[in-house]
């Protein structure tokens, strides 16, 4: 199938590649950038084990083609930690509250909540709820990831994390 | 200097070892996205491999053609049945002694059944090609219903079994069935229930569900010619089991077969079996002579790979009628499908459900089960429980309702009365299980004292009058569940794969520097084992957990065990953990004694350290000891620190636990809402409380999925009308409830460090909870038993039964 030259940017670095116009996003980011951290868990856009950031915007990249994403700017799991390996709130906020069992919905679930974060950097228990109910995780029933999410927030606003009483 | 040594206390404290918190060590590459799962395998000229499937349930295969899409350019090869005789692999055994269709040979037997593989050079080609295999099929009568399999006109499904009379489990008594299976003593139950003041009847159907982890089932084969060799990547939650079976299919010799299991996204069953995919990937790389993916997608994952449960369970009690049970009688239809793909251990065809008389002391009980084939997937995994436990515990907990309900006694109560007592362990079950401890009366007490069980009774009573006034269409459910499961298969008199026994292994080195690794037979899809089990390292040997590493997965590397499913790690691997420990510091202790110039029994452990007993200055640090294994040991000893150690347990572990669910539930659209629900676990001791919280939580959701929700469900026709996400039920973080765990310890006596497991009760106990509670919303108003799943839909559907929207 003949070919389409695209170019984004990717975590901070510009990528141009040649694609067939059917390939997904998800697809071109795992094996032709080798960015390997999101995951494809269904067919049907529920799980949102692929997601990533396109564009200030969370998107599940195994519905968006990779044509589609070009010119955009595309933000990763392999992005989220500083230069220097230092891990982001989020990855930290994850594993200090235990929010991840198998890790395979991890990548995906710690993107969209960055987004989250952009967009209500102080949310509630119900609104972090709903802001990740478009990512399935199968392990931890949620609770810990909430509290992740809690977590990273009260350190990027430079407040005390205080764990709700059980 | 005594001053400047750190307490036994803090020493003890920075070792990690077993019962704190220890955070994840898996979670620094998960995290940032670098976890290695299969599908993240990438190897040079590797080719795809995608499959034709069936879409009729039941049908004759007439003609298959191939040409257009080998045809199509990137297609390497289209493999089909009559390809797989070639090299006798055309069907394949099961691990429950039945055999099974690799490939289509001569008809379809359930929906998306296998039919042709095309290999190609992208996975894209191949999904392409698999598209243009023309197939020809001629329709055949189809049954998906168990309770009409043995009818004397029933479809045939396996025309291959037509004139056996024996199946692997005994005679056969019809074409479609598969085994039967007792429990008990029949004619004392019998007895029991002529004289019975009160019985129950009542059939209790557990539906048809999916373990459906996140990541699917997938594997790479790469057949080297030149070796003649075999190496497998694959989501195996028992890498050993695969290779030996591997080596059974394919005559490829063991030795020369490499199974490697990596990070897995999830299991919980679903990954036990031996799949088409498999074969096919593997005769695929030996045909092509190059390395072969497969990946499954969502869709073929929920119709065709390894379901769970689909039991019906004709159950009664009888009890007295100041409310003693005294028999309990089952009868259960266990539909396996096309073919009996059970992931059982191979003498139990019903796994474990025997233990059906749950935690209640009954006298005497009888349980028969009939596997039958219908035109389903096959499978018949463990969905995060030991083999159909989670069927006997939904059971029990369901009957136990319905018989309270019809002697008017509280559930709670009634239970009480029942419960098997402390001081009766261990303690031999009606159906022969010997519990191992447990202590149900405090449990159960504690649950209901934190939730304040009878201020919660007095609110459902206002309810439900206020209900009656007509002044609310909400009615208030209170759920009761007390489980006891049977983990950690288990002692090699009762269980075996294949003949295999299901011991478990561990093999651990301390390096000079006091450093070391630990390989095991288990196999983390999420539990953590590379953190606990070098928890239990650190307590046994007073070594760092950092300091230790966790390696399973690879079975060149790893000591032979049965992997990790049914709750077993913990209690056989983990006790093989401790014995191998346990070895390791016999022989540190000789050398400590060496160095000391003492003798063995004048030292004394001290958290990391042998000291001379009434001397604590005069000690040797296990690091120490690490060093001087390699370099001064007694004269005669090998020198050395390490040790393998293969557990055969002594007996099962029996976890328990005192779960109480409330719901409310508006009638009028069948909207439940979980208001709380609390779990009290008891799982022996406690290796790592964050971990076992986590766990809880998981399984908790899965069951609240479970029994509110998910249902692979079939059309008359053999459809398959669940499988996807559209259609599958998986809770996501908003209609999740808030979680609120507790526990109890009773250790395990047969246990080296009393280990229970715990990864799957909150499956087994959270399932009957909920169903408890719907059905305890509805109770008041006459209803008896409604079925799972307690969606909106069925929910409303059981409300307009009772005539609630007259």
């Amino acid at each position: 199938m003949a070919k389409t030259q695209i170019a984004m940017k990717v975590n901070g670095k510009a990528v141009d590649a040649l694609v067939e116009p059917r390939t997904l996003l998800i697809h071109f980011l795992r094996e032709q950038l080798n960015l390997t951290g999101p995951h494809i868990g269904c067919d049907t856009s529920h799980c949102g084990a692929c997601t990533v950031d396109l564009d200030g915007k969370s998107v599940k990249s195994c519905t968006l083609f990779a044509v589609q994403a070009s010119g955009g700017d595309i933000r990763t799991i392999e992005g989220m930690a500083a230069a220097d390996g230092t891990l982001h709130a989020l990855q930290e906020g994850f594993r200090e509250m235990h929010g991840l069992q198998c890790g395979f919905c991890t990548p995906g679930m710690i993107v969209r909540a960055w987004r989250l974060l952009q967009e209500n950097p102080s949310p509630s228990e119900e609104e972090i709820r709903f802001g990740i109910s478009g990512n399935l995780c199968r392990c931890t029933g949620y609770q810990n990831i909430v509290k992740a999410i809690q977590y990273a927030a009260a350190k990027l606003n430079g407040t005390a994390f205080q764990e709700a009483a059980e | 200097m005594n001053d400047q040594t750190p307490t036994s206390a803090e020493r003890a404290e920075r070792l990690q070892g077993m019962g704190c918190k220890r955070k994840r060590v898996e979670d620094i590459r998960f995290v940032q996205g670098k976890g290695n799962y299969v599908d993240d395998l990438k190897l040079p000229g590797m080719l795809y491999g995608d499959f034709t499937r069936s879409p009729h349930a039941h049908a004759r295969i007439t003609k298959i053609d191939t040409t257009k899409a080998a045809a199509v350019p990137g297609v390497v090869a289209v493999l089909t049945a009559e390809t797989l005789k070639t090299v006798n692999l055309a069907w394949m055994p099961t691990l429950a002694g039945d055999v099974q269709m690799v490939l289509a040979d001569g008809k379809v037997l359930f929906q998306n059944q296998e039919v042709a593989f095309v290999i190609a050079e992208d996975r894209y080609v191949a999904a392409d090609a698999a598209d243009l295999v023309e197939v020809e099929y001629e329709a055949l009568p189809v049954n998906v219903d168990p309770l009409k399999a043995m009818a004397s006109d029933a479809p045939m499904i396996r025309e291959d079994l037509k004139d056996k009379t024996d199946g692997a489990h005994g005679a056969r008594k019809h074409y479609n069935h598969v085994f039967n299976w007792q429990a008990g003593d029949e004619a004392a139950t019998d007895a029991a229930f002529d004289k019975a003041d009160v019985t129950i009847k009542e059939l209790i159907v557990y539906p048809r569900v999916h373990p459906c982890p996140l990541e699917t089932c997938q594997c790479v084969a790469s057949f080297d010619k030149i070796k003649g060799e075999l190496t497998l990547w694959g989501t195996f939650q028992a890498p050993h089991v695969i290779r030996t079976v591997g080596s059974l299919i394919s005559k490829i010799p063991e030795h020369k077969i490499h199974v490697i299991a990596p990070d897995i996204g999830g299991g919980f069953g679903n990954k036990v079996g031996a799949y088409s995919g498999y074969i096919c990937a593997i005769v695929a790389s030996i045909v092509t002579g190059r390395p072969v993916k497969w990946v499954e997608d969502r869709i073929e994952n929920l119709s065709t790979t390894a379901f769970a449960r689909d039991f019906h369970m004709e159950t009664e009690i009888a009890a007295t009628r100041d409310g003693k049970v005294t028999a309990l009688r089952c009868y259960t239809i266990a539909d396996h499908g096309a073919f009996d793909a059970c992931a059982n251990a191979t003498k139990w065809p019903a796994g474990l459900f025997s233990i059906i008389t749950g935690s209640y002391d009954f006298p005497t009980a009888h349980v028969s089960v009939d596997g039958v084939y219908t035109n389903k997937a096959p499978g018949g995994v463990a969905y995060r429980c030991s083999f159909r436990v989670t069927e006997a515990a939904y059971c029990i907990e369901r009957a136990m309702d319905i018989m309270a309900q019809k002697l008017g006694m509280d559930p709670a109560e009634f239970r009480m009365k029942n419960l098997i007592r402390r001081e009766q362990f261990p303690y031999t079950s009606a159906t022969g299980w010997q519990y191992d401890s447990g202590d149900y009366h405090t449990a159960m007490t504690k649950a209901m004292e934190t939730v304040n069980y009878k201020a919660l009774r007095e609110e459902q009573k206002a309810k439900q009058e206020a209900f009656r006034r007509g002044e609310t269409r909400d009615v208030m459910g209170i759920g009761v569940a007390f489980f006891t499961e049977i983990v950690g298969a288990g002692p090699s008199r009762a269980c075996d794969i294949l003949g295999i026994a299901m011991f478990d292994s561990a093999e651990i080195r301390i390096h000079p520097t006091g450093t070391g690794i630990c390989r095991l037979g288990t196999k983390s899809q999420g539990q953590g084992h590379e953190t606990t089990y070098a928890q239990i390292i650190a307590t046994e040997l007073g070594l760092p957990a950092d300091n230790i590493a966790v390696e399973e997965g690879n079975t060149d590397t790893a000591p032979y065990g049965l992997g990790t499913y049914g709750s077993r790690s913990t209690p056989v691997s983990g006790a093989a953990t401790a014995m191998a420990c346990r070895k390791i510091k016999a022989k540190a202790q000789m050398i400590a004694a060496y160095m000391l110039e003492v003798h063995d029994d004048d030292l004394e452990w001290d958290v990391d350290r042998f000291r001379v007993k009434g001397n604590p200055e005069r000690f040797k640090t296990m690091t120490e000891l690490a060093w001087a294994a390699y370099h001064e040991v007694p004269p005669g000893m090998e020198p050395g620190l390490e040790a393998i150690n293969y557990y055969d347990p002594p007996n099962f572990t029996f976890p328990f636990g005192a779960y109480i669910c409330v719901v409310d539930v508006d009638v009028d659209t069948g909207e439940t809402k979980i208001r709380r629900f609390y779990a009290l676990d008891d799982c022996g001791t406690r290796i790592n409380p964050m971990i076992i919280e986590g766990q809880i939580h998981g399984g908790l959701t899965e069951a609240f999925g479970i029994a509110m929700g998910q249902i692979i469900h079939y059309d008359d026709e053999g459809n398959v009308t669940t499988a996807s996400l559209m259609d599958y039920f998986l809770p996501t973080a908003v209609e999740t409830p808030h979680w609120e765990t507790d526990w109890t310890t009773t250790p395990s006596p047969h246990h080296p460090i009393g280990a229970k497991g715990v990864g799957e009760s909150p499956n087994v106990g959270g399932v009957p909870c909920f169903a408890n509670a719907v059905n305890d919303a509805f109770g008041f108003l006459g209803s008896t038993h409604i079925a799972m799943p307690h969606d909106h839909w069925r929910t409303w559907m059981a409300a307009d039964k009772l005539g609630l929207h007259a």
